[in-house]
C-alpha cells in the first residue's frame, strides 16, 4: 500500500463509536485543538435515532485553506468500538490511500470497512487507556489522530482547558499523549504548517444565524423545539436575555408564528426558526404576513422529508413549498446561506428585507450548516439597523396607501392618529376590508411592485470564476462545488460557480448577466426531484444546455463528484 | 391593564370606528361591541394605546369596529398573536375577540396555552353554539341534537364547556356575560382587564338567525347567585353543575401573571460575538 506521507493541505477524519464512547466529545476536541493551532476545520456528526447515547460519528475536516465542505474521501477512520458503526459506512467513504484503525479488544473490523481498500491498523486503545488513571480510550485515539496530522500536544492541552472540566484534563492528557506515540509508527498524515488570518471563529450555523438575526434586530423569538432547528432557538433565548429582548415557547409553530406575527405588528423585529414539519404548518400564517404586511423572519433548517423524514440529516427539499407553499398570490423573500459564516450574513439580511419591504422572508439553512461547527472567518455585518418606514399621524391615515415603490409607511401601536387594522381579508388603502375586483388588483399589484422593484445589489448570488461551463447551486452545495471549481483552476481549467442566495423574487436579469458567455450548466442541488432547476425553468434565464445532478439527501456532495460530471458534461459536448 | 389613565376620559363612541359591521339585524355582538368600547372609556384609556386581535368568524371582524389598533388575523390563532404583541409591547393594553368556532375548535389548543401562559390579556368570546360565517355548522358547544345540514339530527356530541377548560388550564380570572345586558357585559370587561394576567370573559351572544331560539336567553340569564370565589376546587363544582346561564365573575385567583424581565438588559448584540472568537492571542 502506498500512502501520499508528503505534508497536505486537507486531512479527513471520521471518529465513531457507540455510545458513551465519547465519540462527540473527541471530536469537539480535535476541532477545537485544530482551530487554536491555527487551522481551519470543520466537525460535522451523524447519529442513531436514539435519544440519548447510540452509535454516533464526528466526521473532521482539517484544512489549511477555509472550507465548509467535505473532502472526497475519509483518510483516517478511528474506531472507539465496532457497535452498530457499519450503519456510518455510506457516510463515510475510504479507499485506497485511507487508514481504518481498530482496537483489537473490539473485535474484527467489519465488512464494509474491511472490504473498502483502506489500510488496516490495529491500536489498543482500551489497554492504553487502563494504564492511566481515570484514562478513557476516546483520549487515546484523539491522541492518535492528532498525532497523525501533526497537531500539538500544546493545541490539545489548551483546547482540554476549554472544553473540559479541570480535574479531567491531566488524565485525558497523560492518554492522549499515549496515543501520539502510536502514530509515531503508522503512516503519516501530517499537514502542512497553518496560515491563520486573525479574525476567526468557531460557530455552528445555527448559532451564526441567530447572531445575524440579533445584529439585524431582531428582539423577539417564539419558539417551538424541532430538531435540526432547536440549537438556533436555544441560543437566542440566552442571547435575547442579555441584549434585552423576549422569547416565548409556543404550544406549536401555529402559535409561534402568530406570537412573531402580532410582536413585528407591534414594531419590534421578530423570527422564529423551524424545520420542514414546522414550516408546513407555519405557511397559512406566513400568507397573513403577506396580505398585511407585517415583517417577518422564518428560518427553515431543511432536513430530509416529506414528513417527519430523517429528522438528524440534511436535504435540500424544502424549496417549493418555501417557493410555492402560500395559497393566493403571495410573493415574499427566500434566501439561502451558502457558506457557515453566511448563516450569520443571510440570516441579517432577511431581516432587513423583511423590515424595509413589510414582508415574510424565509431563510433555508439545513442541518449540514445548521449543526456543523467549524472556523469561519468573522463575517462582516452592517453596524446599522434597517429600521422599516414608520408612519405619521396624517388624516386620515392610509396603512395600505398605493405608490411607486409598493412600501406603504407602518403606524406602530402607541402611536396616536395612526391606528388602523391589519387585516388578512383583502382590502382597500385605508385597510378596511373589501371584496372588490379593483381593491383586489391594487393591493396584489402593491404587493408585487414591492418585491419587483427591490434591488439585492450583488449579494443575489456568490459569482466566481470564469469559462464557457457553469456549476449553478445554492446553499449547502456550494461548499464542494466552490472546491471543485480550485480543483479544476489548479488543473488549468476555467470554470465559473454561480450560488444563489436570493431565491425570491427571482432575479433572472442578473443571472442572464453572470451566465454571459456561459454555453452550459450544470445545476447541482441535494433532493431527488429537482426543485431548483424546476425553478429556474419557471422563473429564471437558463441556457439550453442545461444538465441535472442531483440527489436526495442526507449525503453530501463531495468536490469530485461534481468534478466527475462536469468531466463527462465536456466530453460529450467535445 | 398598565396604560396611562387619562385626565379628560372619552366617551364609549369614540372606542367606535366609521366602518359599518357585516353583522345581522340582532345579532349579540353589537351589544358586545358597545360592552367594549364602553369598559375602555371607563378604563380612561385612549384608542392609540389598545390593541384589539382577532381571529376569523362573526365575532372576530369586531377590530375593525373600534378606533383602536386592530389585528385580524387567521382563525383560530388571535390568542397566539396577542400573546406576541403583549410580550413585546407589555405597555399597551391587548384585548383577543373570538367566537366559539374560533376560540374552541380551531383554537382549542392555544386556549389552553393562554390560560396557562397567563399573559396579561382580556380575552372575550362571544358564544353563540354555531358557525354563523358560514351559515350555520354546529360548534363545539352546540347542543348535541341540533340538526344542520351539515350535521343531519345532530352531532351526537357533548358540549365543550369552556368555563371548566379554562379553570383546569390555569386561568385566573373566569366570567360569564350576556350580550342581553350590555352594561353589565361592560363592568365585566373592565373588570377583566383590570385583572393582572391572563382573563376569560365568555359572553353568550345570540345568533338570531342560525339559532332563534337563543332569543329565549334573556328569560334565562341571571346574576349569579354567590360572589366570585378564589378556592379553584369550589369554583370547579359551581361550573361544572350551573346551567350556563349564571352571569358574573365566577373565579379570580391570585397567580403572577408572565413576567418578561429582560426589558433593562443592554448588551450590545456585537458583544455576543466574543463567544465565538477563538482568540487569536492565544495561538
Amino acid at each position: 500500500m502506498h500512502f501520499n506521507t508528503s505534508p497536505r493541505d486537507s486531512v479527513s477524519l471520521a471518529l465513531a463509536g457507540s455510545g458513551g464512547a465519547g465519540v462527540m466529545t473527541a471530536g469537539n476536541l480535535l476541532l477545537e485543538a485544530s482551530a487554536l493551532a491555527g487551522y481551519h476545520a470543520l466537525m460535522t456528526r451523524s447519529s442513531g435515532p436514539q435519544i440519548r447515547g447510540g452509535e454516533a460519528a464526528a466526521m473532521l475536516r482539517i484544512a489549511t485553506f477555509p472550507t465548509d465542505g467535505q473532502d472526497d474521501r475519509v483518510d483516517v477512520l478511528a474506531a472507539i468500538d465496532w457497535q452498530n458503526v457499519q450503519r456510518f459506512a455510506a457516510e463515510l467513504p475510504l479507499g485506497a490511500g485511507s487508514l481504518v484503525l481498530g482496537d483489537p479488544a473490539q473485535g474484527e473490523t467489519p465488512e464494509p470497512f474491511a472490504r473498502s481498500g483502506a489500510q488496516q491498523a490495529r491500536v489498543p486503545l482500551k489497554e492504553l487507556a487502563k494504564s492511566v488513571a481515570d484514562g478513557w480510550p476516546n483520549m487515546v485515539a484523539v491522541g492518535v489522530l492528532a498525532g497523525l496530522v501533526g497537531l500539538p500536544a500544546e493545541a490539545l492541552e489548551r483546547a482540554m482547558a476549554r472544553t473540559m472540566k479541570k480535574k479531567g484534563i491531566e488524565a485525558s492528557l497523560a492518554a492522549a499523549k499515549l496515543g501520539m506515540a502510536q502514530a509515531a509508527s503508522l503512516p503519516s498524515f501530517a499537514l502542512r504548517e497553518p496560515r491563520p488570518q486573525p479574525g476567526r471563529w468557531l460557530v455552528t450555523g445555527n448559532e451564526a444565524a441567530g447572531y445575524g438575526a440579533l445584529r439585524a434586530g431582531v428582539r423577539f423569538v417564539a419558539a417551538y423545539p424541532i430538531t435540526p432547528a432547536t440549537e438556533l432557538l436555544e441560543w437566542m433565548a440566552a442571547a435575547l436575555v442579555k441584549v434585552g429582548g423576549a422569547m416565548v415557547q409556543a404550544e406549536d409553530e401555529l402559535a409561534s408564528i402568530n406570537m412573531i406575527l402580532g410582536a413585528s405588528y407591534g414594531g419590534v423585529p421578530s423570527l422564529t426558526a423551524t424545520s420542514g414539519p414546522g414550516l408546513a404548518l407555519m405557511i397559512e400564517s406566513i400568507g397573513l404576513g403577506v396580505a398585511a404586511e407585517i415583517p417577518i423572519v422564518v428560518v427553515d433548517v431543511m432536513r430530509t422529508g416529506p414528513s417527519t423524514g430523517i429528522a438528524t440529516k440534511a436535504e435540500q427539499a424544502d424549496l417549493n413549498i418555501a417557493l410555492y407553499g402560500m395559497h393566493g398570490d403571495a410573493p415574499h423573500v427566500v434566501v439561502a446561506p451558502n457558506s457557515l459564516a453566511d448563516c450569520a450574513r443571510a440570516t441579517a439580511w432577511a431581516v432587513e428585507m423583511a423590515e424595509a419591504l413589510q414582508v415574510p422572508a424565509i431563510v433555508l439553512s439545513d442541518q449540514y450548516f445548521g449543526q456543523a461547527r467549524g472556523v469561519v472567518s468573522a463575517p462582516e455585518l452592517p453596524d446599522e439597523v434597517v429600521q422599516r418606514a414608520r408612519a405619521t399621524a396624517d388624516q386620515p391615515y392610509c396603512r395600505y396607501a398605493l405608490n411607486d415603490s409598493g412600501i406603504s409607511p407602518m403606524a406602530v401601536p402607541g402611536t396616536p392618529g395612526t391606528t388602523y387594522t391589519a387585516d388578512g381579508l383583502e382590502h382597500n388603502e385605508r385597510g378596511t376590508p373589501s371584496s372588490q375586483a379593483s381593491d383586489h388588483l391594487a393591493q396584489v399589484e402593491k404587493r408585487a411592485r414591492k418585491l419587483a422593484r427591490f434591488d439585492p445589489g450583488d449579494a443575489w448570488a456568490s459569482v466566481e470564476g470564469d469559462g464557457d461551463t457553469a456549476i449553478l447551486t445554492f446553499g449547502s452545495c456550494t461548499g464542494p462545488a466552490r472546491e471543485a471549481l480550485e480543483r479544476a483552476r489548479a488543473g488549468g481549467r476555467r470554470l465559473r460557480l454561480i450560488s444563489v442566495r436570493l431565491l425570491a423574487p427571482a432575479q433572472p436579469e442578473r443571472l442572464k448577466r453572470a451566465l454571459q458567455g456561459v454555453r452550459r450548466v450544470l445545476v447541482v442541488e441535494q433532493n431527488h426531484s429537482g426543485q431548483f432547476l424546476r425553478a429556474l425553468r419557471a422563473d429564471w434565464e437558463l441556457q439550453s444546455e442545461t444538465h441535472s445532478l442531483r440527489r436526495p439527501g442526507p449525503l453530501p456532495f463531495r468536490p469530485g463528484e461534481i468534478l466527475a460530471a462536469l468531466d463527462k458534461l465536456q466530453r460529450s459536448a467535445a | 391593564m398598565n396604560a396611562p389613565l387619562q385626565a379628560t376620559p372619552l366617551t364609549a363612541k369614540e372606542f367606535k370606528s366609521a366602518t359599518k359591521p357585516v353583522w345581522c339585524p340582532g345579532c349579540g355582538d353589537y351589544s358586545v361591541l358597545a360592552a367594549i368600547t364602553k369598559a375602555l372609556a371607563a378604563l380612561g384609556l385612549r384608542p392609540e394605546n389598545v390593541a384589539v386581535v382577532s381571529g376569523i368568524g362573526c365575532s372576530s371582524r369586531i377590530p375593525a369596529y373600534t378606533s383602536c389598533y386592530g389585528f385580524h388575523g387567521v382563525h383560530g390563532r388571535s390568542l397566539a398573536a396577542a400573546t406576541g404583541l403583549k410580550v413585546a409591547r407589555p405597555e399597551l393594553t391587548v384585548l383577543v375577540a373570538s367566537g366559539d368556532g374560533d376560540g374552541y375548535s380551531i383554537g382549542g389548543n392555544h386556549f389552553l396555552h393562554a390560560c396557562r401562559r397567563n399573559v396579561d390579556l382580556t380575552y372575550i368570546v362571544m358564544d353563540n353554539h354555531v358557525y354563523g360565517m358560514t351559515k350555520g355548522q354546529p360548534s363545539p358547544t352546540t347542543e348535541p341534537d341540533w340538526s344542520s345540514k351539515l350535521s343531519p339530527g345532530g352531532t351526537g356530541l357533548r358540549e365543550f364547556h369552556p368555563l371548566v377548560i379554562a379553570l383546569a388550564s390555569g386561568a385566573n380570572f373566569i366570567a360569564r356575560a350576556f350580550s342581553g345586558d350590555p352594561n353589565g357585559t361592560a363592568a365585566l370587561i373592565e373588570q377583566a382587564v383590570r385583572h393582572p394576567g391572563f382573563s376569560f370573559v365568555e359572553v353568550l351572544s345570540p345568533c338570531v338567525t342560525f339559532r332563534p331560539e337563543q332569543r329565549a336567553w334573556k328569560e334565562r340569564a341571571r346574576a349569579a347567585p354567590v360572589g366570585p370565589t378564589d378556592d379553584p376546587a369550589r369554583a370547579a363544582r359551581r361550573l361544572m353543575t350551573d346551567d350556563g346561564f349564571n352571569i358574573g365573575v365566577l373565579f379570580e385567583g391570585k397567580r403572577p401573571p408572565y413576567g418578561v424581565a429582560t426589558a433593562h438588559a443592554k448588551t450590545a448584540p456585537a458583544a455576543l460575538a466574543a463567544s465565538f472568537e477563538l482568540g487569536e492571542d492565544r495561538a
